[in-house]
């Protein structure tokens, strides 16, 4: 039976859960974490993004057959790192979002970049988040808010 | 609904009978039900919420407003937030008011219920769009925060014994000057039992503490932090999910399907047909997803429709050579244009737009014998409401639709068909027939779904003609329009299509702000199977471009400056020349730009267009490399929408704007081959990244006018202002949407 450690608690996954079910669909339909969100099912938006042992992952396009056992799981629901906390802070000073529908997804990748790298340029937000769409386009504050995070951990 | 024609009555005064109706029809008890422990609660959220009882005490003294004696004071939003900000920019209006502090306000979606919560820039209807949700409710919600002010202060002057012209209502905080003081919770009961003003004084835009200040949005918590609910989220009890699937060609159905083939996959419960396809109910969308791809389906492609985008532009040329019906005629144009010094012609080509909400289309229904309950980023009541209610057989009164966040719509989520709601009710009601209803259903459209089934912004075909004389002043202008009417077969083809015009296929057109003393637009309205809406702008999404770029090119063609040629032609717009002359200054037009890499080309372009009643003017800057592609690498934008209630929210609403518009502009295209969409998700139809993102600097015409549209108005200028940069920097006229260099 699969075990994954999902923002820290133990899941046993049920056997019945087919393998090929993306990690995406276990999170929203098993387990309730509805703050991942599907957007394209093809890794080509973003929306689904979590983290994976601290790797921004599209879980849409990761089948439960692909994780290894006992893997660390952080969805938004259990982004608690400091540079996840000061993302959400400075997504929230700057009013980023307008729908939201994609803003899980942007701030698990930024949570991911900041932590990797603490004083990003454009370029590397450029690469770390272009794989997030937002059709609201709120790209220019995504920007913003990510330098006052990295300014806030400074 | 996004006419302008509609938008006219957006600034007209509220009739105060209608508000005292309003007011009274409150008394007999608007209950909804569902509150959560956060600043935005939505209506029938999943199981995060706490049922209050209906006659919880709260004072209610109007439909838009409660206090309730734990201080908290909630106001219903009619329309739907689908990001444009209007769970911020009402509840400002009540509170300013009010005099509530910012803290203690909570927000919640509406219910449906056309006499309370018509949009009064369409009316009677229920609804969100046209970018009316502030320029309707501005007088609405304002008068309905200062009417549960009057209560209050009746309330504490009867308790007080003083005369309420002695007591204050600040920051949620009632005060007399001999230093009583209460909270509005704590007035609240007395406050229910005071009578409802028959007027009430609004404050003189002086005295604004929160109008026209930079509010934090209530919304962005959730957002930020994975709480926010969409219909995608909601999860109900014995819920079951629907995948569809459709048939590949538009006005094809299916002639059989085998079951069996898919019974075997485990989560599938139903396979059974509905009007328009197959639908697999199972418990969880994988299961339904994949037996959808597994399901063996027999198409009847009779009533298909046949050929390909090239196919319908042709029929698009052919209608163009051939006078259309009259939208505007000033003067003759034709004669001018013939006795012209100089003629300039040109053809612009704009493809189907799909439009790619972030949240692919989605709907919940639960259907029983007594009632229908939908939950949805409900975006059109009115026809909603009636279409489902047609479906499962129920009188409208039963169907309750629950207004929740709406991830994204930019126009899609307001369909005059219905179509995804008439979806999902008639898979309840066809699982109802077979005896195996009851359960709600959660319709869940794919990406692929979304960009295959439509609906799409029509593909146009614009013919345009113009003369100059000998001085360059424009003589005649002479503009046609080809492409599918949006309105004309659904509920709205009698308000909106007038002679065979629809109103919404030459707004930002017909209503050219240029003085022109000879002017003519006319318009074909060809049939054609692929369906088609609204995207956000509406006409003004093409028409803003042709009209743009024309008199760019006019400009040229006269030998002048394309700001000031446009500025001497709206003498009389004050509104376009505000925004035309600050986006002009700001972006520092006529002064040199800064050089860019060897080899490269840069310019600016400007455009400015008005769409909702709200006027924005934009002036692009780009780089063009020796391989012809191109960079936006700079946008200044100016935007005259009245007074801006929330100055930052009209400044995100302005970056968005951009940004969508910007990504049509470089990117957007549905085509049409043997009948079927090609594109089925972002790798075949792109949209705009961070990377491909200018830097955006927006600024708000001071004004005191009532405040007009902003949702969509930042959209139009965008791709016009682009493609007069290109053709500064090249001297390439592009005339054939997407935009390409090569």
């Amino acid at each position: 039976m699969p075990i994954l450690f999902v923002n820290k608690e133990r899941v046993d996954v049920s056997a019945n859960v087919p393998t090929d079910t993306p990690l995406l669909w276990i999170l929203r339909d098993s387990l309730n974490l509805t703050g991942t969100k599907y957007g394209c099912g093809m890794a080509l938006c973003g929306a689904c993004t979590v983290h994976i042992e601290g790797q921004p992952v599209r879980s849409c396009q990761t089948a439960l057959s692909a994780i290894k056992q006992g893997a660390d799981i952080t969805t938004i629901e259990g982004l608690r790192t400091r540079e996840g906390t000061a993302i959400q802070a400075a997504w929230q000073k700057l009013d980023v979002p307008q729908c939201g529908y994609c803003q899980s997804g942007q701030i698990m990748s930024a949570a991911a970049l900041l932590a990797r790298k603490k004083r990003p340029t454009d370029a590397d937000i450029d690469a770390a988040m272009g794989g997030n769409i937002c059709r609201c386009a709120t790209y220019v504050r995504i920007r913003a808010a990510i330098k006052e995070a990295s300014r806030n951990l400074a | 609904m996004n006419s302008s024609r509609l938008q006219s009555r957006a600034g007209a005064p509220i009739d105060r009978r209608s508000f005292l109706k309003v007011v009274s029809a409150a008394g007999a008890g608007l209950t909804l039900g569902i509150f959560a422990n956060e600043s935005v609660a939505q209506t029938g959220g999943p199981g995060k919420s706490t049922a209050v009882a209906a006659d919880a005490p709260e004072f209610s003294p109007n439909a838009f407003v409660r206090i309730k004696p734990d201080n908290t004071v909630t106001v219903l939003v009619k329309h739907v937030e689908m990001g444009q900000g209007t769970y911020t920019g009402l509840p400002t209006l009540v509170a300013e008011e009010l005099g509530a502090a910012w803290s203690q306000v909570r927000v919640e979606g509406a219910p449906c219920d056309e006499k309370l919560y018509n949009n009064l820039s369409w009316g009677p209807m229920q609804g969100t769009g046209g970018s009316t949700a502030m320029a309707n409710s501005f007088d609405q919600y304002r008068q309905a925060g200062a009417a549960a002010r009057a209560m209050i202060v009746a309330a504490a002057a009867q308790k007080w014994n003083t005369p309420p012209e002695s007591i204050h209502v600040k920051d949620g905080v009632v005060t007399h000057a001999s230093g009583k003081k209460a909270t509005l919770g704590e007035l609240a009961d007395a406050a229910a039992k005071m009578p409802v003003p028959q007027d009430v004084k609004l404050k003189d835009a002086g005295d604004y503490l929160y109008i026209g200040k930079a509010f934090a949005r209530p919304d962005s918590k959730a957002k930020a932090t994975g709480t926010a609910t969409f219909t995608q989220d909601v999860k109900l009890p014995g819920m079951l999910t629907a995948v569809v699937a459709h048939p590949p060609r538009f006005g094809a159905a299916v002639k059989s399907f085998k079951a069996e083939s898919v019974q075997n996959i485990p989560g599938i419960r139903y396979v059974v047909e509905v009007p328009n396809g197959v639908a697999i109910v199972a418990t969880n969308f994988w299961s339904a997803k994949k037996g959808r791809d597994a399901l063996a389906i027999e198409w009847d492609d009779t009533g298909a429709l046949k050929g390909s985008s090239a196919d319908i532009l042709a029929e698009y040329k052919r209608l163009a050579a051939m006078p259309g019906k009259v939208a505007r005629n000033d003067g003759d144009a034709a004669k001018a244009i013939a006795g012209a010094a100089k003629t300039i012609d040109a053809t612009f080509e704009f493809p189907y737009l799909a439009h790619a909400a972030m949240e692919p289309m989605n709907c919940v229904v639960h259907l029983t014998a007594e009632r229908c309950d939908v939950w949805n980023g409900e975006q059109f009541q009115t026809i909603d409401q009636g279409a489902v209610a047609k479906v499962v057989g129920l009188p409208r009164q039963q169907v309750f639709l629950h207004q929740i966040f709406a991830g994204g719509s930019f126009g899609r989520r307001a369909n005059p068909q219905s179509d995804y709601l008439v979806e999902a009710a008639s898979i309840a009601k066809a699982l109802g027939a077979m005896g195996k209803g009851g359960a709600p259903i959660k319709l869940v459209w794919t990406r692929e779904d979304d960009m295959k089934a439509g609906y799409f912004r029509p593909a146009y075909l614009h013919v345009m003609k113009a003369g100059l004389d000998a001085s360059g002043n424009v003589v005649g202008w002479q503009h046609r329009i080809v492409g599918q009417s949006i309105l004309t077969g659904t509920p709205l083809e009698a308000m909106l299509v007038k002679e065979g015009v629809d109103a919404t296929s030459i707004e930002g057109a017909a209503t050219l702000p240029y003085a022109i003393p000879n002017l003519m637009v006319d318009l074909h309205s060809p049939k054609i199977g692929v369906p088609v809406q609204w995207w956000r702008s509406v006409g003004s999404s093409h028409n803003g471009y042709a009209t743009e770029a024309f008199i760019d090119e006019l400009a040229v063609a006269a030998g002048r400056d394309p700001v000031a040629f446009r500025a001497g032609l709206l003498s009389s717009r004050p509104q376009h020349l505000s925004a035309l002359t600050l986006a002009a200054a700001k972006a520092g037009w006529g002064t040199p730009l800064a050089p860019g890499k060897a080899g490269d080309k840069r310019a600016r372009g400007v455009a400015v267009h008005e769409s909702f009643n709200s006027a924005v003017a934009q002036v692009a800057e780009v780089t063009v490399t020796g391989d012809n592609k191109f960079t936006v690498d700079r946008v200044v934008c100016a935007v005259n929408c009245g007074l801006a209630v929330n100055p930052d929210v009209v400044k995100a609403q302005m970056e968005g704007g951009i940004g969508f518009g910007l990504s049509a502009a470089l990117y957007g295209a549905i085509t049409i081959k043997d009948g079927a969409v090609e594109q089925s998700n972002f790798h075949d139809y792109p949209v705009l990244r961070i990377n491909e993102m200018p830097v955006i600097e927006v600024f708000i015409v001071p004004s005191t006018d009532k405040p007009t549209g902003v949702g969509e108005p930042g959209v139009p200028p965008i791709a016009p202002a682009v493609a007069n940069a290109l053709a500064a920097a090249t001297g390439k006229r592009l005339r054939k949407l997407p935009l390409s260099l090569t």
